[in-house]
């Protein structure tokens, strides 16, 4: 079934009859080439591209629980490309090109609005900063335009710009940046695999993973064991649970990001807008809803909700930056488990287990990786050959110190991302 | 959460600062190697359930608890100064 306006139309005047399931619900086959653990975002985009670029079609994606229920499902949808250091600029506008494309490779609507990103700055090393980031956005081949306040302001007029404590000076506007519908991304990649060939197997959790000889084998599940050639570990928030069952530890910890949605009003927000002194963005959905969100909760979490001190913090930077969402009301607020890395920066690498590859530390950020991650990942899964634009996110670099991607620049520690 | 601090009582969590794994009291010696700085610095156990991990009582006495809490739940069992818990 090909999606077209077309098709659109005719089914709305023929009572809607016509649509079909998106993908198979198959069995799991007791082997495959290739076994996805995860059915997130990434997990699917790498099952996608194994069997798009590669050919490699014998693949099951393996979900503990519903296609799209974890992180991709959960978060505020932002996509941009305005990374300031070697290794992950090259990757993230990697992934925008991709993202530029999605809809028609996909022949699917993922509702991709390049509406452009603003982060704001409030004071002069700041603007420095953001100077320096976007000359390196604007060599990286990404667009970036350096605003003044008046700038900003004829952007987005409803700021408090005389703030007290943080003033609006002006900001970093990323043109190509903008929003996608999080939920379609998942479904687009998802069919996109099945038709391929690719089994998308849900309810189906892993609970263990046979390695023989410092080789992988297969993995036990809920639904019975699965021997595989090769064996991906995409499960975002659950890497260190999973990992376990190969006996890895993971410089990584699990922590919960909260979000919240308002009732649905009119246009109003045009952009996205970032307000990194006060830890909160915002976005305004096409139903209308204003999405929003801030930092972690900072402490280790598997909670799938968070706690009201964050919650706190976030109304009040809101209220801080744009006094006026002050008579939205909340509709719904949700977290989700965040897999954070010691340099906030993700990885994407073999294992020390042949045949066992490990994709993970999307910290808050992963959503706008997803076709990057799936393409670069299923690269290295089908090549054994890391993709050019991914060749930074090595699981060593902690151990060795070298080559450690801290984008924020605060050190690369657990508890300072 | 409401983390109970053995010298100022029951306190809201906003008066805390979170540090992690408690792992962070079992500092290696100098010259133990990188597999064992690895281990201190990044690896961590990161369960899902009970943990122990070290918070520190900025707003408060100051002092540096070994707090033991379950990371489903939010549930919080105890805490006792750093000083003073096994490592
Ligand atoms: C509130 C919030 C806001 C965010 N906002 C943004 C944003 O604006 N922009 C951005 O770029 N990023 C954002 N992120 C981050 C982004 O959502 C994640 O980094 C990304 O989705 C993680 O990758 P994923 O999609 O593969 O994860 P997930 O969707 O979580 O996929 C992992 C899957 O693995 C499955 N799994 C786990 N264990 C097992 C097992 N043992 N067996 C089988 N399956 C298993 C899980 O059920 C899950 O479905 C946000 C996240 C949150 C929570
Ligand atoms: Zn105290």
């Amino acid at each position: 079934m090909r999606f077209s306006g077309l098709r659109v139309l005719w089914e709305g005047l023929t009572g809607n009859r016509g649509w079909e399931p998106h993908w198979r619900d198959p069995a799991p086959k007791s082997e495959y080439d290739v076994v996805i653990i995860g059915g997130g975002g990434h997990g699917l985009s790498t099952a996608y591209y194994l069997a798009r670029e590669h050919g490699i079609t014998n693949v099951a994606v393996l979900e503990k629980g519903y296609l799209g229920g974890g992180n991709v499902g959960r978060n505020t949808t932002i996509v941009r490309a305005n990374y300031g250091l070697p290794g992950n600029s090259e990757f993230y506008s990697h992934s925008l090109k991709l993202w530029e494309g999605l809809e028609q490779e996909l022949n699917y609507n993922v509702m991709m609005s390049q509406r452009g990103v603003l982060n704001l700055f409030h004071s002069d090393g700041q603007r420095d900063a953001f100077a320096r980031r976007g000359n390196a956005m604007v060599n990286q081949g990404d667009d970036a335009i350096l605003l003044d306040r008046e700038g900003v302001r004829r952007l987005v007029p409803y700021l408090d710009f005389d703030n007290a404590r943080f003033p609006v000076h002006g900001g970093l506007f990323h043109p190509r940046g903008g929003t996608a519908r999080h939920d379609a991304v998942a479904w687009g990649y998802a069919r996109g695999a099945d038709r391929r060939g690719v089994d998308l197997i849900q309810n189906c959790e892993v609970t263990g993973i046979d390695i023989e000889n410092g080789r992988v084998r297969g993995v036990q599940t809920t639904r019975g064991a699965i021997r595989a050639g090769k064996v991906g570990i995409v499960v975002a928030g659950r890497s260190s649970q999973v990992a376990a069952m190969a006996g890895m530890r993971l410089p990584i910890e699990s922590h919960v990001l909260q979000a919240f949605v308002t009732e649905g009003l009119k246009p109003v927000i045009d952009h996205v807008v970032t307000f990194g002194m006060g830890h909160f963005y915002i976005s305004q959905s096409d139903k209308g809803g204003l999405v929003f969100g801030g930092d972690i909760d900072m402490y280790a979490s598997y909670a799938a909700r968070g706690n009201l001190p964050a919650v706190e913090h976030v109304m009040e930077a809101g209220m801080t930056l744009m006094p006026m969402i002050g008579k939205a009301r909340v509709l719904r607020s949700w977290g989700g488990i965040m897999d954070m890395s010691p340099d906030g920066s993700p990885i994407i690498d073999r294992t020390d287990v042949e045949g066992l590859y490990l994709n993970c530390g999307w910290n808050y950020g992963g959503f706008k990786a997803v076709p990057a991650s799936g393409h670069c990942f299923a690269h290295l899964m089908a090549t054994d050959r890391y993709h050019e634009a991914a060749t930074g996110f090595r699981l060593d670099r902690f151990r060795t110190g070298y080559g450690i991607i801290d984008e924020e620049g605060t050190g690369a520690q657990h508890n300072l991302h | 959460m409401r983390i109970p601090c053995p010298i100022c009582g029951e306190r809201d969590r906003r008066e805390f600062y979170y540090k992690g794994a408690a792992v962070a009291l079992d500092r290696p010696g100098p010259d133990a190697g990188e597999a064992a700085w690895d281990a201190y610095v990044y690896l961590r156990e990161n369960p899902a359930g009970r943990t122990r991990e070290l918070w520190y009582h900025e707003g408060g006495c100051g002092a540096w608890l070994v707090v033991t809490r379950d990371t489903v739940s939010h549930e919080i069992f105890g805490a006792e100064l750093a000083g003073e818990a096994d490592v």
